[in-house]
């Protein structure tokens, strides 16, 4: 396989470029170029079924023959370099009749029954066999059969259809970093498969069924749903990581029904995660809330739109603003999250967070205007040395591990510092694996190191945590690298951002960065993290960071020291809280808890008093932030599920009950212009760091407990995703607790594995609840892997915290 | 997670370390083929397991053991392959206009079993071998193990499976 880098035809580009005629036409492009990438770059079209723009080159399917000048047989376009003077003919008899010859060679084995084919409709075999083929075959003998396989819950198989154009092959190979797929036997025996039972286990998985060029891969949850040619297509924005990667969503009836991966080289290329193409399903969830509902005595009953603003704005209008909590979605659109810290600010609410997963806020004032990745998304591939802290980036955010990745593939060294051995789909330098109680030291370490090598004076802040610290050799070796490195980058992630001491593992990643000539980023948050910081969604700054008089009361501690009155925005403390015990109890003692959620669980129904039902996923217009700062907006593309409204028409209609001044807007462009306009005149407040509080490990209160390591689940993130059901049971790992072999063996748990059922106890917080363990050596000694968000945690406390494991 | 280095014997280990020092670093992959021909020497087919454990040995992705595995003819995969001596009989044009049918029917009857078989005392596996092997000028012919052996006759036939029967001496690793 020949390596082509995307090279295609720029006309500004002024190098030695070759001129070459298409179709008696001169054009001119970079040598090397492959004729197929110069015409698609002109508009020229060449039918093909193996090329794909992103993957390297196979020419297997010979569709692209072209006619050149003194070649004897016609050329593939996708492996014929252009040369000078040369003469190319895409639509000649020559080259034609080839296309035709192949078009009936393809069709051989693939079964012409388009109309009970999921693909049918949105085929490129179809279209091209229309286009180039001929209407009758000289094959009369059998078709060959293919036994499908059973590759997962996400991607259908109907191998009969295949015809082995090996781009599923080449993208596991090249794009996920991940050979699952491949060409087994030969000849006319050669299948694509996993040759064994296996499910794909990438988290781009579902990108195999875009670029599968026939319905031998088509997805699963949405098959046989609907025709394309009966389908909406509108354009969304994935909301599930801070990429805002660009999708399409496919709508049928006025309901979504598919996602599938947009176009945008600036951000996602034409690769989506898996969670943000199957995160859909969750839309249609059982609990979806019909009409406004508002308990009375314990009985819930369904009221009118205007009977429950008007409760909920009596309720409001003359609490006082201290006993007030308001916990947001950081996957909220940025008019609502901007609406409902105008509505509450205007009561005098300053007790606002979207940050509840956080539990340490002490330097929260020094931090920029919103948590950026520190360069744009497309500049990632471009660093040479990469720091990763506390950040499982491959799960939490697919398509910045991605770029990463290619990175790594250029020649950069990553370094880990986590909780846990991570499997990344690269060779990663150095995973420096400590239990979480450990990375502040960990990070001392390094810290000391950078030090040392920049000579530069260590901030008194920091003298009593780095006075004592001797840098080893690996620290050593991680910092020379860094600051040898042309474009080194330390980036913080989710695990960090969730840590008991993230205030201090940010000011050491900081420290670190400055020291090595690093960039400092934030590779974490949802959808929308970025926009909640700029819509004034948290207790310290209004929108565009203003100053605030009286800064109110973070996540941690309105949970903490429980409020009268809590305003929710599609938020469900049980799953989405670091501390669900505590959390629950905050709401159990409260005298009103009103709930914009487009859903309502049991939890929810036991837990709220008034439940506003408001729009899902694509049922809003509205705006993404994501980790670059860039704003993308985008339209409904589905019609709300029965009585439920978009949350900026709710807090509209609100904002007006309460006579807030200023809540006139039209439509959800005018909530974003003001605010747009706001944020662009705010100055970006840099990376500051000051004398920071230290982090003490403390000691195992018991020689059975064990640390917790409750990094959010890759499909518990949000409430959308927790509904999607083809992910949750595409990864029912999710729902375990982990530990090493050893600490099974520590703790007399071995003989769970005796039976089947692997069921153990855990408890923390005085609460019990029964799971089922599995062995895995890529957690530290004394420590338990459990993921937050999960169904058993969701019963737990925090998710670093410390919990007993026992038969 | 399993130890490849009890998986794979020490034979196998060996060889493939020779083999993968043959070529540059990082190209582990083009050792391949004489890593499996290795296992073949051992079990005289591929098991899943040992074809995890080579790629797992080799640092290659399971399933570009399992493609190549696949691909060649010379590797069995099926456990019923598994006998001390694998028999070939060439079938194609040359070798059939010569008698080749007989052979092979005097093959079968003489061991007890179909082609595509192996007897029941793990003696012989009798291969249904689909190509010409390029021997043409002594049709009809058979591959005996790693052997070409040509003009075959019925009774040079059984003189070559008896005394391999009792030297066993035929199967020699015979990799240059």
């Amino acid at each position: 396989m020949s390596k082509t880098e995307s090279k295609a035809a720029k006309p500004e580009v002024v190098e030695n470029l070759v001129t070459f005629f298409i179709n008696d036409k001169e054009h001119q492009a970079i040598p090397g170029s492959m004729l197929i990438e110069v015409a698609d770059a002109s508009d020229i079209h060449i039918p093909r079924f193996c090329y794909h723009k992103k993957l390297t080159v196979a020419a297997n399917c010979r569709m692209c023959l072209v006619e050149v000048e003194k070649a004897p047989k016609p050329l593939p376009a996708c492996a014929t370099p252009v040369m000078e003077g040369m003469k190319v003919w895409t639509k000649s008899e020559k080259a034609l009749t080839a296309q035709k010859d192949t078009m009936e060679f393809l069709l051989i084995n693939h079964p012409l029954d388009c109309p009970i084919c999921d693909q049918g409709g949105e085929c490129e075999l179809q279209d091209l066999s229309m286009a180039f083929g001929a209407s009758t075959s000289s094959y009369q003998e059998i078709k060959r059969v293919v036994v499908d396989k059973d590759i997962g819950e996400l991607v259908s198989t109907e191998m009969t259809r295949c015809i082995q154009c090996t781009r599923c092959v080449r993208f596991g190979d090249e794009i996920s970093g991940m050979r699952e797929l491949g060409a087994t036997g030969r000849g006319d025996r050669m299948e694509i498969g996993t040759f064994v039972e296996k499910s794909l286990d990438s988290e781009l998985s579902g990108n195999i069924i875009d670029i599968c060029p026939v319905g031998a891969l088509t997805a699963k949850p949405s098959r046989y749903h609907s025709r394309s040619w009966e389908m909406l297509q509108s354009e969304g924005i994935g909301s599930h990581d801070g990429v805002g990667s660009n999708v399409r969503l496919h709508t049928f009836k006025n309901k979504l029904v598919r996602v599938i991966a947009g176009e945008n080289d600036a951000i996602n290329e034409c690769w989506i995660s898996d969670r943000d193409r199957f995160s859909y399903e969750g839309v249609y969830a059982q609990d979806r809330v019909k009409s406004p509902m508002i308990k009375k005595n314990g009985i819930w009953k369904e009221v009118d739109w205007i009977v429950a603003l008007e409760a909920v704005a009596n309720e409001l209008k003359d609490v006082n603003p201290n006993a007030v909590g308001v916990l947001a979605s950081a996957r909220a659109t940025i008019e609502e999250q901007y609406l409902l810290q105008k509505v509450m600010r205007s009561l005098g609410v300053n007790n606002i967070d979207h940050r509840l997963r956080q539990t340490d806020f002490y330097d929260q004032e020094n931090t920029d205007l919103f948590p950026n990745l520190g360069m744009k998304i497309a500049d990632v591939e471009s660093t040479d040395a990469v720091m990763l802290i506390g950040s499982n980036v491959r799960k939490e955010q697919p398509m910045i591990n991605h770029r990463i990745r290619k990175a790594v593939l250029k020649g950069a060294k990553v370094f880990t510092v986590n909780p846990r051995e991570l499997a990344f789909n690269y060779d990663v330098a150095e995973q420096c694996v400590v239990t979480p109680n450990e990375m502040v030291a960990q990070l001392a370490l390094i810290a000391k190191a950078s030090f040392t090598l920049s000579k530069k004076k260590v901030p008194a802040g920091l003298s009593d945590l780095l006075k004592s610290v001797r840098a080893t050799k690996s620290a050593k070796t991680i910092a020379e690298c860094l600051s040898d490195a042309k474009k080194p980058a330390v980036f913080v992630g989710n695990i960090a951002q969730q840590h008991p001491a993230y205030s201090t593992i940010r000011v050491l990643a900081l420290v670190i960065a400055e020291n090595t000539g690093a960039t400092f980023g934030v590779v974490g948050g949802s959808g929308n993290t970025s926009g909640a910081w700029l819509a004034g969604l948290i207790p310290h700054r209004k929108e565009a960071g203003e100053a605030v008089d009286e800064i109110g009361k973070n996540a941690a501690e309105m949970l903490n020291h429980p409020k009268k009155v809590y305003v929710l925005l599609d938020v469900e403390l049980e799953s989405d809280s670091d501390n669900p015990q505590q959390a629950l109890a905050a709401l159990n003692q409260a005298e009103c808890v009103i709930a914009i959620s487009p859903y309502a669980n049991k939890k929810m129904l036991a837990n709220a008093d008034v439940i506003l039902p408001s729009a899902a996923y694509s049922e809003t217009s509205g705006t993404y932030v994501n980790l670059e700062g860039t704003w993308q907006s985008f339209k409904a593309a589905s019609k709300s599920y029965e009585n439920a409204r978009p949350a900026w028409k709710i807090l509209r209609v609100l904002g007006n009950q309460l006579d807030v001044k200023g809540f006139d807007y039209v439509s959800s462009k005018d909530v974003r212009d003001e605010l747009k306009d706001l944020c662009d005149k705010a100055e970006d407040g840099l990376h500051k760091f000051e004398a920071t509080g230290i982090y003490v490990p403390h000691d195992s209160a018991s020689s059975k407990s064990l640390q917790r390591i409750g990094e959010v689940a890759e499909y518990s993130c949000d409430s959308l995703v927790r509904r999607a059901q083809s992910l949750q049971a595409s990864k029912p790992e999710q729902q375990l607790v982990q530990l090493n072999t050893k600490e099974i063996e520590n703790l007399g748990l071995q003989t769970v594995f005796e039976s089947n059922l692997n069921k153990v106890q855990v408890k923390q917080g005085g609460v019990m609840v029964e799971m089922s363990i599995t062995a895995n050596d890529m957690i530290p000694d004394g420590c338990a892997l459990l993921m937050a968000g999960t169904k058993s945690s969701g019963l737990l406390g925090s998710a670093f915290g410390e919990i007993e494991v026992t038969l | 997670m399993a130890n490849t280095n009890t998986i794979l014997t020490k034979y196998e280990r060996d060889d493939i370390d020779s083999w993968v020092a043959k070529f540059p670093e990082g190209r582990s992959q083009s050792a391949l083929l004489a890593a499996l021909r290795a296992v073949m020497h051992e079990d005289h087919y591929l098991s899943t397991e040992k074809m995890d454990a080579v790629a797992e040995y080799m640092g290659l992705s399971k399933i570009a053991v399992y493609e190549v595995a696949s691909f060649y003819s010379m590797y069995e995969l099926d456990e019923k392959a598994a006998a001390k001596n694998s028999i070939s009989v060439c079938t194609n044009v040359s070798c059939m206009l010569n008698g080749s049918d007989e052979i092979v029917e005097h093959i079968e009857e003489r061991l007890g079993i179909k082609m595509g078989e192996s007897t029941p005392d793990k003696q012989f596996f009798f291969k249904v071998e689909e190509e010409c092997l390029a021997a043409c000028c002594g049709a009809p012919m058979m591959q005996l193990n790693h052997v070409y052996h040509e003009n075959l006759t019925k009774e040079k036939v059984d003189a070559l499976l008896e005394s391999v029967k009792t030297n066993g001496s035929l199967h020699k690793k015979e990799t240059s």
